[in-house]
Formats: C-alpha cells, structure tokens, sequence
C-alpha cells in the first residue's frame, strides 16, 4: 500500500495511538456501579448502558473519547492511504537542532531556576537558546543576557513581585 | 435606558485611573509584541498571562484584552511594512497594503488601517452592549443538555469555519477534551491518569499547553526555517494623513467591513482571521473598478479587511462573555484567565460581577482609542522595532514563556510540562494539525463533562435527551447541518480557495 498523504498517515496514527493509550488508561478506573440484583441491566445490554450513563465512574468519560479519537483517527489514516494529496504532503525534515535546543533549554531553567535563582538561570537560558538561531556571536549574547537578566528582575521581581528565587539558594 | 445604564457602570469602571492605567498597559505591550514578527496573539497572551497573576479580575481582564487588540494592530503594522503578517488575520491586509508601502504610501496605509479599526472598534463596542444582555437572559433558559448542545455546536462551528482539515480539526477537539480528562474525577475523587505524580492530580493548566504549544511550537518552526530577507520601509513613513481621495474610497469600505466583521465575529471559530478573509472577498467583488487594482495597493484591500478584523475581534467577546463558550482560541485564553481569577464564564456574570463585565465592555472602547494613539504618532517607534533581529527576540521569548509558566504556581514541574508540550507543538506544525481546536476542547472539557453528566443524571443515563429536548436538538441539528454543508463537493472547493488566497 502506498501513502498518499504523509503528514495524513502520520497524524492518524498518532491520533489512533494515543486513544488507544488512553482507552487502556481508561481500563483502571471504574466505569460505573455494578448491576444492581434483578434490575434488567443484567441481562439487557442498552439497560445496563442507560444505568452507567446516569451514574458514570472516572472512566466512563475518558472511555468512549479514547475510543472516538482512535475511530477519527483511522478515518484519517484511511483518507491518506486513498484519497491522492498534491506532492505526497510530505512530513518535511525535521529541524532538529532548534527544537532539541529549545526543549533542553526549558528543561534546564526548570532544573536551575529554583536551587540556583534567577540571577543564575536567565543567562544561562539565553545562552543556550541563542544557540538554536542560526548565528552566534558572544557579544551580542552576552549584553542580552545581561539586559534580560535585569529587566527580569526588574519586573517579575521588583515589579509584579512574583515569589522567584533571585539568588543561589546555598548563598541565602 | 438600560444600555446607557450599563454603560455608564461600565465607563465608570474603566475611567477609574487603575483601570485606564492597565488598560493602557496592555494595548502598549499587545502592540509590541504583535509588531514583533512571528508571534500570533495567542502566544502573546499566554506569554504576558503572568503580567496579570497579582491583578484583580477587573483590571486582569481589561489588560488582556488590551493586549489582544494590541497584538491585532501591530500585527497589521509588521503586515503593511515588511509583507510579515504578525497573526493570521493581518495576512489579506499584507497583499495591498505592503503594495502601498512599497510606493511610498506607507503612512496612508496604516492610518487607514487604525482609523478603520478605530471605528470598527467603537461600533463593536456598542454591538457587544447591546446583544449581550439578551443573549444572557436566553442562556439562563438552558439546562444542561441544551448547554451540552451548544457547545457541541460551538465547537463544530469552531473547526467547520477555521481552515484545514475538518477530520484532523475534530480529532483534535477530542484530544484537547481528552487532555482535559487529566485530573481528578469530581465524583468519585479518583486520580485520572496521573501516573503518580501529585501535580497532574490537578489537572494540567492551559497556559503550559497554550505557551507549549503555540509559543515554543511557532519560536520552534521559525528557526527551522531559512532566515529570509526582510525589506523595512522605514524611511518612506512620512505623511500619515491619507488625502481626501484615500478617505473617499476607503469609507465604504469601512463601513462593510465593520458591518461584515460584527457578524462573522459572533460566530463560533469566527473573529477576526475569518472576518479578514471574508472581507477582502466581498471587497473584490465589490469594488467594480478600483483607481488602484487589488493586490497592487488597493486602498479598500486595507480598510475592508483591517475594520472587519477589529470588529470581529471585538464582538468575539459576545458568545464569550455570555455563555461562557469560547469561539475561538484567544477567547479560550480569556476564560482560562476568567477561571484562575476564580470567575466561573457564563451568564452569570453579567448578574454577579457587573462592574466587570460593564467595566471590560466600555474598556474596549477606551482601548481602542488609546491604540489610534499609540499607533499613529509613535509609529516611528515600533517601526525601529521591527528592525530588531530575530536572534535577540527569540530567547527573550523564550524566557518570558519560562517565567511565566513557572510563576503560574511557583512550580517545575509545569515548566517540564511546558517542555514537553513544546515538542508536542512542533509535532503538530509538521503534520499540520491546527493546535487551536485542541485548546478550545481543552478548555471547554470539564464544562462539556459536567453538563452531560447532570443531563444524563436528570434524564437517568437516557441520551435521547439529546435529541428529545427541542432546543438541544436544534443545536445538534445545526451542528450536523453545518458539518453537511462544509462537506458538501462545491462548498468544499469554495471553502479551500477562501483560505488559500493570496
């Protein structure tokens, strides 16, 4: 079989593999009370249906959406296997380099900010970041990050006076 | 009169100096950002929500929405200067626009585009005064299947009228309402999906998904594509007053896109990029013989589609402010803001907080008003702006994302979350599915799960109640009309061509 449309097929799949995630989620929690003894929901199946509607457990909800989005996603598999796209609709290369950059550089201020303050942490993330652009020169990156350092202490801090750590927790 | 009641309630609120002050505020920092190329007002706000977190709700919001029409205006300055529309909606006022600059007409060009937003504005201001009452008191009829109903509609709508794939937009909604599901169950107190960890116990908080998604996500697809040329026009803005002849043109032209824009903006998925689009259609078809041709610096190309921006911007409050129901994604952001000032969206804030809702009412008119002057004579400023590089804007971004989500609760782990979700977000932009369906559904999945629970509660789990209840099934008919309609062969063709012009 040949995909017609790549940025389609790869989005179904992730649609489909992700309720599927969910619907298995879904599974630990309950769906609902059980069947009360002689109530019709033991032996009709729209009853019993009807009895955990009214009354649905944590998983009930999270259930029946896993389970649509998986459906909407094998429409949409479906579709890029059929239906012809112009070009293929490819994916593209993806660019690597900003986005490892740019989630390692969060991941890093979450890490730093609260034991080693701001005062540390906002130079090192603007030095990090600058890296994913496409040029690089020290002076520049340094003056910014000295600038954004203290124009963020000057209005997160100073200013809105959000609760931030300004200084490395070992020197308070 | 009633309106004129109000409204003064309103202006009473807004006049106050605190009001005005961050009223003001916010239309400055919404014009610098939105002048800032390649962020949309989505990502603007969610970037400046922290500005807000020590605020009462008042003042809150009459900044927020500052800084939503400020990004509006500047994103049509970066349009007509440098053809780099600062949000979608500014991409039909680029074709003629940057046309006029590139022949010296700059000035004419961005005074027509704030005074025709200016009036837009004020005639959405009244329009929002004037429906919303009305439109509370009908919210107040509904019950929750007809509440589920409509919001079933809204989002159907929401995804029908936004471009893109409509399968791919709608798998989107339920993964936002299934992202949503994160959190603990209201009845019977069990953690859902949390692996453990204590701090998804609470649910994930929309701004980690919006900064995620929409501001790492869009810093993330920039620089992976090649720096291209960027030509500023910065010495030819001289002479902002448009003559006569321009004032002559472009009132009609207003005139249709205010009337055009107010409608289309109460729309669910309506608001201004749809409003834009729309306008500079009808004005194609209108305008028989234009003195300058579209697309080479037709005056109307500007007044048209920057006046129906405005207005749609504006009257997307209404199904916001009285229904609580977001139409669109920068809507969605306002009832996240609404909640963690601890107001519960709906018609009931038009009884319980007054001063609020009058309040924000007539502050968009103040705002409007302070935008013609922030635009028109500093416009030599934000000019100067456009001339920063992108390598100095984009790890400023970048940090004020990161403290921004952090402040939110003092917490890491949102910043991790944040992380993640922007990895997520470049996804998306990959595959191109539209992130915004997914916030919306996001924002809206806890309201959607209550209102179908207490509908199958009252109905005891029959969900005919659905289609038995004459006004709920009117909205789920006109849901299901409308997905007919867009998929419908001809509308379809029509539907893709209105949103691939250029």
């Amino acid at each position: 079989m040949k995909i017609k449309s790549e940025r389609d097929f790869w989005s179904g799949l992730m649609f489909i593999a992700v309720g599927v995630g969910f619907a298995i989620g879904a599974t630990n929690y309950s769906m609902g009370p059980a069947c009360p003894p002689n109530d019709p929901c033991a032996a009709n199946l729209w009853a019993r249906m009807s009895q955990l509607s009214a009354h649905p457990g944590a998983g009930y909800f999270p259930l029946g959406l896993a389970i649509l989005l998986a459906i909407l996603g094998s429409f949409v598999l479906f579709k890029s296997l059929t239906i012809e796209s112009e070009g293929g609709d490819p994916v593209g290369s993806f660019a690597w380099r900003p986005l490892i950059i740019i989630v390692a550089a969060i991941t890093i201020f979450g890490l730093m900010l609260e034991p080693l303050g701001m005062a540390l942490t906002v130079p090192v993330l603007i030095i990090i970041t600058s890296l994913a652009g496409d040029e690089f020169r020290w002076k520049g990156v340094l003056i910014s990050a000295f600038v954004l350092t203290i124009f963020s202490w000057l209005i997160f801090i100073y200013g809105l006076k959000l609760t931030i750590p300004l200084w490395p927790r070992f020197l308070g | 009169m009633d309106l004129l009641h109000n409204l003064g309630i309103g202006f009473g609120v807004a006049f106050t100096f605190q009001n005005l002050l961050y009223g003001f505020f916010g239309c400055l920092l919404g014009t610098l950002i939105g002048v800032l190329p390649g962020i949309g007002p989505v990502a603007t706000i969610a970037m400046l929500l922290p500005s807000t977190y020590a605020l009462d709700a008042t003042p809150a919001l009459i900044m927020l929405a500052g800084i939503y029409y400020g990004a509006q205006y500047g994103g049509s300055t970066t349009a007509i200067l440098i053809n780099v529309p600062g949000e979608s909606s500014s991409v039909v006022t680029a074709i003629d626009g940057y046309q006029m600059a590139r022949q010296g007409r700059a000035g004419a060009a961005l005074a027509t585009a704030a005074l025709g937003s200016f009036f837009a504005g004020c005639v959405g201001t009244i329009v929002i005064a004037a429906f919303a009452p009305p439109l509370t008191e009908l919210a107040f009829k509904f019950g929750p299947a007809e509440y589920f109903s409509l919001m079933v509609l809204g989002l159907i709508g929401a995804v029908v009228l936004a471009s893109g794939s409509l399968l791919k937009a709608i798998s989107m909604i339920i993964l936002g309402l299934l992202l949503a599901q994160i959190n603990t169950d209201v009845i019977s107190g069990t953690a859902r999906y949390s692996f453990d960890i204590p701090q998804l116990t609470d649910g994930i908080g929309f701004v980690v998904i919006a900064m995620g998604v929409f501001g790492f996500g869009e810093i993330i697809s920039n620089l992976g594509q090649p720096a291209e040329h960027r030509e500023v026009f910065t010495k030819e803005v001289k002479g902002l007053w448009p003559t006569m002849r321009d004032f002559h043109e472009a009132w009609p032209s207003v005139l249709r896109g205010t009337a055009l824009g107010s409608i289309l903006g109460v729309l669910p998925g309506g608001g201004a990029l749809l409003s834009s689009f729309a306008s500079y259609t009808v004005e194609k078809k209108l305008v028989r013989n234009p003195r300058v041709p579209f697309g080479k610096g037709a005056i109307q190309g500007v007044a048209g589609p920057e006046s129906a921006n405005n207005a749609g911007a504006q009257t997307s409050f209404i199904p916001m402010l009285t229904l609580g129901i977001p139409p669109n994604a920068v809507m969605a952001l306002m009832v996240g803001a609404m909640t963690i000032k601890g107001i519960q969206p709906g018609p009931q804030v038009m009884t319980s907080n007054p001063q609020l809702f009058w309040g924000l009412i007539a502050s968009m008119w103040v705002g409007n008003a302070m935008l013609v002057v922030l635009n028109l004579p500093l416009i030599g400023m934000w000019i100067k702006l456009l001339t920063v590089p992108y390598r100095f804007l984009f790890p400023a971004i970048t940090l004020f994302c990161c403290i921004g989500v952090y402040s939110l609760s003092n917490s890491t782990f949102d910043v991790y979350l944040t992380a993640i979700f922007a990895l997520v977000g470049y996804v998306f932009y990959k595959l191109s599915v539209e992130p915004a369906p997914l916030l919306l559904g996001f924002i809206l999945g806890p309201m959607m799960e209550e209102n179908l629970r207490r509908a199958l509660l009252l109905s005891r789990g029959d969900w005919s109640t659905f289609v038995t209840r004459p006004l709920s099934s009117g909205l789920l008919i006109a849901a299901v009309l409308l997905i007919v309609i867009v998929t419908l062969p001809a509308i379809r063709k029509k539907r893709e061509v209105a949103f691939s012009e250029d």
